[in-house]
């Protein structure tokens, strides 16, 4: 206690200094007025007395500095003078501090907004959803592919699960709401019934859902609605409870606001409303899977008990699949259920931008390590320039570690400015990354909480370290002597503290040609996913669909409806064709899947075939420019009454033909046996990075869906057809609208975007390190030519021409850069294999990505060179001998 | 130098204690003055050094300042003994005695260590 309070006293004398200076002053002028009374009394002559007082107090001035330190915190004090001092120096050479400071700000900037990212998005992507740390998702497995689960599945891993504090479903799912006169299609979650206490999420009005209300074909009509759903669309009524609101034309009862900030539980999307599990038919077109062990639609999430780690919970879980494999045979035979670290989650966007990420975390480093080496850099030339000042502080007898204080007090205050920057950066660039994926209405924000703060101060105090102590490890050097004779000019490329600047800007070279590799392996890789043939035509057909459920069509009416629709489409003019489909290739939807059966073929023990299926109206082929190889279309005799058929593809016939004309025979879908009657060539379902897939089609009229998409294949413009189609619909129905139109290829950019993301951020970073290094090399080789003017100059005086100089500060640059490259060369090719799985079909050794970073680093390093190369051949003979 | 030891760090602070216990409120000349009596002037006090020991136990609690006025009519800051000093003198003078007493044992002449 009392040291404590001896500190605070301490604390507070740093205050009023002078007020308290003058004390002490006072204090010992009478102490020696007292002493020299004294002295006087003794006899002492006056000038005596004043002299023995003085001797005996010793020396004042040490008297009272030995007081000041005693008074306030010695350490304090010094550091607020440093810190008084560096501000003062930064402001005597603002060029320098705002470049040092930009460049620390792109740097902590770029790693902040990196680790805000991977924090809101990959880490804690739930706000208000309590411990994130211990979620984890459910998915199914088939033969060690991705599926969907089944609730039944769920539901018994539930029950049985040990470790698995909760586990809550949540699928996203999408549904027209009419309020007044405008209809909006938004996107919802089908949950179970325990989610909001699952999340620990509790409505801000009325409730969540209750046990029970996720049992029971279309039992409960219930909703929660978001907050901003409440806000925008009901204008925060504070009577909302009980009101009832049509979501695709079915009556549900509102009975919970859910909080403000609270998204729900999908990376990628802001959720508008939450319906129990019970309404699923509503939102699945029709069918009800809650009772069916082999729909397969849910995910889950799993809270785990404490300590609890991901890999016991997957053997357990394993465990349970396994018996629900014997128990039930014919829908579960080859069936796993897999749990994914949350960051890594395949239902949603956390898994597809993970590798993306990765890349981001590591290029943010680079950056980063990129942006000290220039600092460090710019604080050197600094520190040569400052040389006389510190060499006269030192003579005066300043300490080594206090001029070493000094340096790391001034790098401090630079990188704080760039921490503070940077965190700015972070903070503009929360929501940066949705620019990415045009035309998609994403939510991927990133998150400044305490973790990302923390880790930012961290880097911040390394790169305080990395940078200030660049020029301190060169003042250790700094000899008296030597210094304070000043003009000793040094030779260009001179031995000495040169080499310590030309390793950091070799440093730079290496690192940003890495970058540049990586870029453009990237680059070249998107190219390659986007000009890949999808098997498909992309330009010329554009596809949308009609919300029919939402204005309250059966099947009959919508059979009819899609039977005249498509009569009208196909009249416009300009459309070659036009067909329906179930799910659009590469879009969100998913296809149809099937355990099948193919006569003739003995599947392996422990082994279910399935195999996926889209939905297909007569002309689909032909619209969508798929080749038909042998046997036929489907034609409109393919209805109901018709004996069922199916086309399948090359890979199909490959695996369960073993290659031989399939046409004639059968196939089993969902139990019941179709007749083979065509082939199609292989194309592009789910990504275009897929490999090849056993395929098959059905005709819609013996598969109906209410809600197929309609793809157009015209010679018009994207405008013109929507217009055209827009006017048709209104022509069958005036309350029907169409949703957007896109082309093919848009849906190809669409599903591509994850790679984007990539290839925009490491190209960003790639040019803004050649920058860095540019700047780098031009200070360096600025540098050495203003240092060695004399050498210059002496040469140019025997007879050196102006190429011959150029020649020699360009050869040095560039000797830099070379070393520079030959290093990067060869860690690129030991790194650029991090990018596997982000490279398709370029190999990350592609000599052409290898050569294309070298010509641009040349380039740029030609061009960082030539100023200072060509301000060395200005320099004057005479006047350089001279000075 | 005068070639008298000068006082020791730290202990200086419990001398100055223990004077202002003796002598009541002192200004900083009369506590130097006094602690070189009464060592028979066998120690020399740094004057400039009684100050921050001051200082640092006014910090601490144990002695309080104030201006007054000294005995031939000079203005001087005043130091006198808080209760915290008092008990604080009282531990410091034992831990003193304890350690003195352990190394007198040791110096004795002709006492063996066992």
């Amino acid at each position: 206690m009392r040291r404590l309070r001896a500190w605070l006293i301490r604390l507070a004398g740093l205050f009023h200094t002078e007020r308290r200076d003058k004390e002490l002053a006072a204090e010992i002028e009478s102490h020696l007025q007292i002493h020299v009374d004294d002295n006087l009394r003794a006899g002492m002559s006056p000038e005596e007395a004043r002299r023995n007082a003085l001797m005996k107090l010793g020396g004042i001035e040490q008297a009272k500095e030995i007081y000041r330190d005693q008074r306030g915190l010695r350490m304090v004090e010094t550091t607020l003078q440093d810190l008084r001092f560096g501000f003062r120096t930064l402001r005597r050479s603002p060029g320098f501090s705002v470049l040092a400071i930009l460049c620390l700000t792109l740097g902590i900037g770029a790693n902040a907004a990196v680790f805000s990212w991977v924090e809101g998005i990959l880490l804690r992507p739930y706000p208000l959803v309590s411990h994130q740390e211990r979620l984890v998702t459910l998915t199914g497995t088939v033969r060690d592919e991705r599926d969907e689960t089944s609730w039944p599945d769920l539901l018994d891993v539930q029950k049985s699960c040990t470790l698995c504090e909760t586990l809550f479903v949540s699928k996203i799912t999408g549904a027209t709401l009419s309020i007044g006169d405008r209809a909006e299609g938004m996107t919802g979650s089908i949950v179970s019934a325990n989610y909001f206490d699952a999340i620990g999420v509790h409505p801000i009005l009325g409730r969540g859902f209750e046990p029970g209300e996720d049992t029971g074909r279309n039992a409960h009509p219930l909703v929660v609605i978001s907050h901003h759903l409440w806000q925008t669309r009901f204008n925060g009524d504070p009577q909302i409870i009980g009101k009832t609101q049509r979501f695709d034309n079915v009556v549900h009862t509102i009975i919970g606001v859910a909080p403000e900030g609270f998204y729900g539980t999908f990376v990628g999307r802001s959720m508008e409303y939450w319906v129990p599990a019970s309404m699923l038919e509503v939102y699945s077109a029709g069918r009800y899977k809650l009772e069916d062990r082999g729909a397969r639609w849910a995910e889950a999430y799993v809270r785990l008990k404490p300590g609890v780690t991901r890999s016991q919970t997957q053997q357990e879980i394993s465990a349970i699949a396994a018996r629900l494999e014997t128990d039930y045979p014919a829908t579960n035979r080859g069936r796993g259920i897999k749990v994914w670290a949350l960051w890594e989650t395949p239902f949603n966007h956390a898994g597809h931008l993970l590798s993306a990420f990765e890349i981001m975390v590591v290029v943010g480093m680079f950056v980063l390590l990129i942006v000290c080496a220039n600092v460090g850099n710019l604080l050197l030339v600094r520190s040569f320039a400052r040389r006389h000042e510190m060499t006269l502080r030192l003579a005066l007898g300043a300490a080594r570690g206090r001029l070493l204080r000094q340096l790391v007090t001034e790098s401090l205050l630079l990188s704080s400015c760039g921490a503070v920057g940077g965190m700015l950066v972070a903070y503009w660039c929360r929501n940066a990354l949705v620019v990415l994926f045009p035309g998609d209405v994403l939510y991927l924000p990133g998150q400044i909480d305490g973790r990302v703060l923390g880790l930012s101060a961290a880097i911040c105090l390394v790169v305080t370290l990395a940078v200030g102590l660049v020029p301190a490890f060169q003042t250790r050097h700094l000899a008296l002597a030597d210094a304070l004779k000043s003009g000793a000019s040094a030779l260009l490329g001179a031995r000495g503290r040169a080499w310590f600047r030309s390793s950091l800007v070799i440093l730079q070279v290496t690192l940003s040609f890495i970058l540049l590799v990586g870029a453009t392996l990237l680059i070249q890789s998107l190219r390659k996913i986007r000009t890949t043939d999808p098997g498909f035509s992309t330009t010329q057909v554009f596809d949308t669909w009609i919300p029919l459920v939402a204005a309250g069509y059966d099947a009959p009416r919508a059979k009819t409806f899609q039977e005249e629709l498509i009569q009208r489409v196909r009249a416009l003019p300009g459309v070659e064709a036009a067909a329906y489909a179930r799910a659009v290739p590469l879009g969100y939807g998913s296809f149809s899947s099937t355990p099948i059966a193919v006569d003739g073929y003995e599947p392996p023990p422990n082994e279910q075939p399935t195999a996926e299926y889209n939905e297909v109206s007569p002309g689909y082929f032909a619209t969508m420019g798929i080749p038909l190889l042998s046997g036929r279309e489907f034609t409109r005799a393919d209805d109901e009454n018709a004996a069922r058929v199916a086309i399948v593809n090359q890979t199909m016939i490959a695996r369960y033909w073993r290659g031989q004309n399939p046409i004639g025979q059968r196939l089993q879908v969902k139990g019941n046996w179709v007749q083979v009657v065509g082939v199609v060539k292989d194309s592009k379902y789910y990504s275009m990075e897929e490999a090849p897939r056993p395929f098959f089609y059905v005709p819609l009229r013996q598969y109906f869906t209410i809600e197929p998409a309609i793809h157009i294949r015209t010679t018009q413009p994207l405008q013109t057809v929507q217009t055209a189609l827009v006017r048709e619909v209104r022509a069958l129905d005036s309350n029907l609208a169409a949703y957007e139109m896109i082309t093919l290829q848009e849906q190809v950019d669409r599903s591509t975007s994850h790679e984007l993301v990539a290839v925009a951020l490491v190209a960003l970073s790639g040019g803004l390190a050649l920058l860095l290094a540019g700047i780098g090399l031009y200070g360096v080789m600025s540098y050495s030519v203003s240092q060695s003017t004399r050498e210059l100059g002496l040469r140019m005086a025997l007879g050196a021409s102006a190429s011959n100089v150029l020649r020699l500060v360009l050869s040095r640059g560039l000797l830099l850069t070379t070393t520079g490259i030959m290093i990067g060369v060869a860690l690129a090719l030991l790194l650029t294999r991090l990018l596997g799985n982000l490279l398709y079909q370029v190999s990350p050794r592609d000599p052409l990505a290898f050569a294309a970073a070298f010509a641009v680093m040349t380039i740029a390093s030609v061009a960082a060179c030539f100023l200072p190369a060509w301000r060395a051949t200005r320099t004057d003979p005479a006047r350089a001998l001279r000075d | 130098m005068s070639g008298k030891p000068d006082v020791w760090q730290g202990t200086l602070a419990l001398m100055a204690l223990k004077t202002l216990e003796t002598m009541g409120p002192l200004h900083g000349y009369g506590i130097a003055r006094r602690i070189e009596q009464t060592s028979g002037d066998l120690l020399s006090v740094n004057y400039g050094t009684l100050y921050p020991a001051l200082l640092k136990l006014e910090q601490e609690g144990y002695i309080a300042s104030e201006w007054g006025v000294s005995d031939n009519n000079r203005k001087a800051k005043f130091y006198k003994l808080t209760r915290a000093g008092r008990r604080q003198l009282e531990r410091e003078a034992r831990e003193w005695d304890q350690a003195t007493a352990i190394l007198a044992r040791f110096l004795a002449p002709g006492v063996e260590r066992s």
